[in-house]
């Protein structure tokens, strides 16, 4: 706890600084100042500040600490600082900083509180476990749990107006005019004769004088750029073929290598590389943990080489056939495997000991993350430091993970973040880091871009956990009255943590995620949950717990609102009191026309899931074809609370809804002979565009407090989607991928 | 071998199987084209090949020899938008953005041949490009919008 104590307690002074050529706003962290990353562009003593402003007489940069990993989460930030500094987009470059806790993510940290409240039933001890480890994994620069929105919202707005006022006072230093009598406008001071200073010319004199920090944010009646649609400042780069991704980085002299390791996660037993070695542009074939990698002047020459070496591998550590892993979960719901209660809301046991209405068992397969763009990085090792070119979602670990292979300091690992392909998960890993690194250690003083074949990243993909649930629940009068529901399954915050090489998770948090928290009453209702161990080591998957946990509670509560005769979006209102859960659940049934009668052999199914603090429901209307199921149309409500950018919340919802059901519907990792069986697209490939139905948002601001919404739309997706096929056809869905069980236009 | 590439003539000594995709992004520092199968399954290394919307991971640099081949740094020529990329910008349709040079190219074939398309031409024309982000609704409606201004003028 020493270090989540340390954090917690990091008192965050925004303020400023001279650098060269002018001016930077930021964080004064206290640390040593040896332990600064920026100590090179800074004078003496001033090095334990970390900017998010840098204001210089040739320009104005802002830095934004959290990944891009497609969310627009560059541009989010960068519009939050423009906000209170009254700057318009092109007057700016962003860049996104170096790895420092000076960016340690302050949503995270509240995240862990969050779910050491959910636990207090348990034991305080417990608790303290999983919010240290919560902590560990994430009270860091880290981007994930659907943070960086709230992570941001103060901080940078805050950061933004120091910058705004001390520019101010420099321009009343320099003309002797009170700052109080000027205004801001697109980057310039302006005087009350209308003189106009832009903030560049500003940079010097600003570094000289007090910064001021006693600011105020604006009140959201004066925002200029905040809830009003914008166009995302890297979106004409992406449209041109201008932006750069890691995978197209090149630096000169520059090595490219493929490489495979074990599809079972084990040892290399021996291996064979005679035949790529004398093929062109090979430079050299050479082993590495857990696989081997070549070296060559081309991507594809490097991959050809690659498939030629012969490599027999050892066994798994987990079962080799998918079925052994379902049946390791189904063996689980035992005592001794309860990793915690969660819910213990009347007597579920005894309400249910006459039998249930209802008894069903569920399941959410493994699933891989597969972004578009394949796993890659670009590592330059010499004597006095590494350079890594990749884009990751938790830089500090990275550095100390890259640092363990080549045998430097963590701080001389420099990572250059880059714009991300995608991610949904896959680049909180390091696997490909390490293996760049090992790779590019061995060839110090050389550049080498490890590039992932999409084969690669398919076999050794850690997916999201596989897990089961078992519900039972009973009606009466027309109502819902008892709900009883175990879930089992691999602990993802374990196996992730693990490889990070942290331990001592405590229960696992994310195994009831959208079960134990979903915002219903019912007079009796039991969540508890059962940790698997030796199933494939899994990872954070969009969404994580609750794309699988509220698949389960929400077919589950679908099954026993058609068991009561109840209406499903009238019985869950009943169950509710919470007025941001039931204001979304209410819009969307507005939006679907709920209650209409949708016509022969179509159907609708209604959702609702809160995960990461945010309520969203989601209404499908399906039609079963003749050429099989066709989803027409998707409703989904929304309550993050402030919209920042309501063009871009309604493309990340679409977006998340899109992989919600395309997940659902067609993808799975299974394994065989301890491998994946599943090599590439086409055997897992989410949705295509002809599946891909209309989707109507809102987005409510009830809630009281911005949060994230890269995840919370997905989990609600699958249930609405099988929730509507039951209505449609009569057949239940307890399974996913549904198309082992129906087919989809 | 001698390509054409963006109006652009180049003399290349590379095997005549290396796909196309590997000898514009590796060879030639055409990044614009990406990698994400390598077996014509996501459509991100869509390029036009003699004006036809090909898979560039599909091509053999022996078969694109003597073609004209046309990349999103090519398309709308030198700095000009094509119409499709300025509806791209309008209906704020990337996330990350990786599989978008594909879809676009795509989209600016598909409009060649059909320039009114219907939902069902669109699913099915479009369905070869996989977006992980899932931006298809505004794909579509990126699609309709180019269409319009195209027939407009």
């Amino acid at each position: 706890m020493t270090r989540a104590a340390t954090i917690t307690r990091r008192t965050l002074l925004i303020g400023a600084t001279a650098i060269a050529g002018g001016v930077a706003f930021g964080a004064w962290a206290v640390r040593h100042p040896h332990d600064n990353p920026l100590a090179e562009g800074l004078g003496a003593g001033e090095a334990s500040f970390n900017p998010w402003v840098k204001v210089t007489g040739a320009g104005i940069t802002l830095i934004t600490p959290h990944a891009d990993l497609g969310q627009g989460a560059v541009h989010m930030q960068a519009a939050l600082i423009a906000e209170e500094m009254d700057l318009e987009f092109g007057q700016f470059d962003t860049a996104f900083g170096p790895p420092d806790p000076a960016y340690y993510n302050r949503a995270m940290a509240a995240e862990a509180g969050a779910a050491m409240a959910a636990l207090t039933p348990i034991s305080a001890a417990m608790a303290e476990a999983v919010a240290g480890g919560a902590m560990k994994l994430f009270g860091v620069q880290g981007t994930g749990g659907s943070t960086s929105a709230p992570d941001s919202f103060d901080k940078l707005r805050e950061a933004g107006a120091v910058a705004r006022e001390t520019l101010k006072r420099a321009a009343e230093e320099l003309t002797g005019v009170s700052a109080a009598e000027m205004t801001t406008e697109a980057g310039r001071v302006i005087l009350p004769d209308g003189r106009a200073l832009p903030y560049t010319d500003l940079a010097a004199v600003a570094a000289e004088v007090a910064p001021v920090r006693d600011v105020v944010l604006r009140p959201s009646s004066e925002w200029r750029l905040i809830g009003r649609p914008m166009a995302r400042i890297d979106m004409a780069d992406k449209v041109t073929g201008r932006q750069v991704y890691g995978i197209d980085l090149a630096p000169e002299g520059m090595l490219h290598a493929a490489v495979r390791t074990s599809p079972r996660r084990g040892e290399v037993l021996s291996y064979d590389a005679s035949a790529a070695a004398g093929m062109r542009g090979v430079q050299d074939v050479i082993a590495v943990t857990g696989g081997v990698a070549v070296l060559a002047d081309n991507t594809w020459r490097a991959f050809r080489a690659l498939d030629a070496v012969e490599i027999a591998w050892g066994p798994a550590a987990y079962p080799a056939e998918q079925a052994e892993h379902w049946e390791a979960v189904g063996a689980s719901f035992t005592d001794a495997r309860m990793d915690a209660e969660w819910r213990a809301d009347g007597d579920a046991a005894a309400a249910l000991s006459a039998g249930a209405d209802v008894a069903a068992e569920y399941r959410a397969p493994y699933v891989a993350h597969q972004p578009l763009e394949p796993l890659n990085a670009v590592v330059l090792v010499t004597e006095p430091r590494v350079e890594v070119w990749t884009a990751h979602q938790l830089p500090r670990f990275l550095q100390q993970r890259v640092a363990g292979v080549t045998g430097h300091d963590a701080e001389q690992v420099v990572l250059h973040n880059q714009f991300a392909g995608g991610s949904f998960g896959h680049r909180l890993e390091f696997e490909h880091v390490t293996l760049a690194a090992e790779i590019a250690n061995a060839r110090r003083g050389t550049p080498v871009k490890l590039t992932y074949s999409r084969e690669q990243d398919f076999a050794t993909d850690f997916p999201r956990h596989i897990a089961m649930a078992r519900g039972r629940g009973a009606v009466a009068d027309g109502h819902v009255t008892a709900i009883d529901i175990d879930v089992a399954g691999a602990p993802v915050t374990a196996s992730q943590m693990g490889r990070i090489g942290l331990g001592g998770a405590g229960p696992d948090t994310q195994l009831p995620a959208g079960v134990w928290n979903a915002p219903y009453g019912p007079e009796h209702f039991r969540v508890r949950s059962y940790a698997v161990p030796g199933l494939a080591p899994v990872s954070s998957w969009r969404s994580v717990g609750a794309s699988c946990g509220g698949f389960f509670i929400e077919t589950l509560m679908d099954e026993l609102c058609h068991a009561a005769g109840a209406d499903p979006v009238e019985e869950r209102l009943r169950l509710m009191t919470d007025p941001v859960a039931r204001g979304v659940l209410e819009a969307a049934a507005e939006m679907a026309g709920w209650g209409r009668d949708p016509g022969e052999d179509r159907g609708l199914g209604v959702a609702l899931v809160e995960s990461f603090g945010v309520p969203v429901a989601e209404i499908v209307e399906v039609t079963a074809t003749e050429g099989g199921i066709r989803i027409d149309a998707v409703w989904v409500a929304s309550d993050s609370g402030t919209v920042i950018d309501p063009v871009n919340i309604e493309n990340h919802i679409q977006g998340a809804v899109v992989w919600g059901l395309g997940h659902a519907m067609n993808s799975e990792i299974t394994y065989r002979d301890g491998m994946a069986e599943q090599s590439n697209y086409h055997a897992a490939e989410g949705m295509r565009m002809h599946q891909c139905p209309r989707i109507s948002v809102r987005t409510l601001e009830a809630a009281p407090r911005i949060r994230g919404i890269g995840e919370p739309p997905v989990p609600p997706a699958a249930p609405a989607l099988g929730n509507a096929i039951f209505a449609a056809t009569g057949q239940r869905l307890r399974e996913m991928p549904f198309r082992r069980h129906v087919r989809f236009v | 071998m001698r390509l054409t590439v963006n109006g652009t003539e180049h003399e290349l000594d590379v095997e005549p199987d290396m796909p196309l995709l590997w000898v514009l992004r590796d060879e030639l520092g055409v990044t614009g084209v990406k990698y994400g199968c390598g077996i014509a399954q996501c459509g991100a290394c869509t390029v036009h090949l003699d004006g036809m919307a090909m898979r560039a991971c599909q091509v053999p640099a022996a078969a694109a020899e003597g073609a004209e081949v046309l990349t999103i740094e090519g398309l709308g020529g030198g700095d000009a938008l094509h119409a499709v990329q300025r509806a791209w910008i309008d209906e704020q349709v990337a996330q990350c953005g990786y599989c978008q040079a594909g879809q676009i190219l795509q989209a600016a074939w598909l409009l060649e041949t059909s320039p009114a398309p219907s939902d069902e031409e669109i699913d099915r024309v479009m369905s070869g490009n996989l977006c992980r982000c899932g931006t298809y609704p505004r794909i579509r409606a990126a699609i309709h919008a180019a269409a319009a201004a195209l027939r407009e003028g």
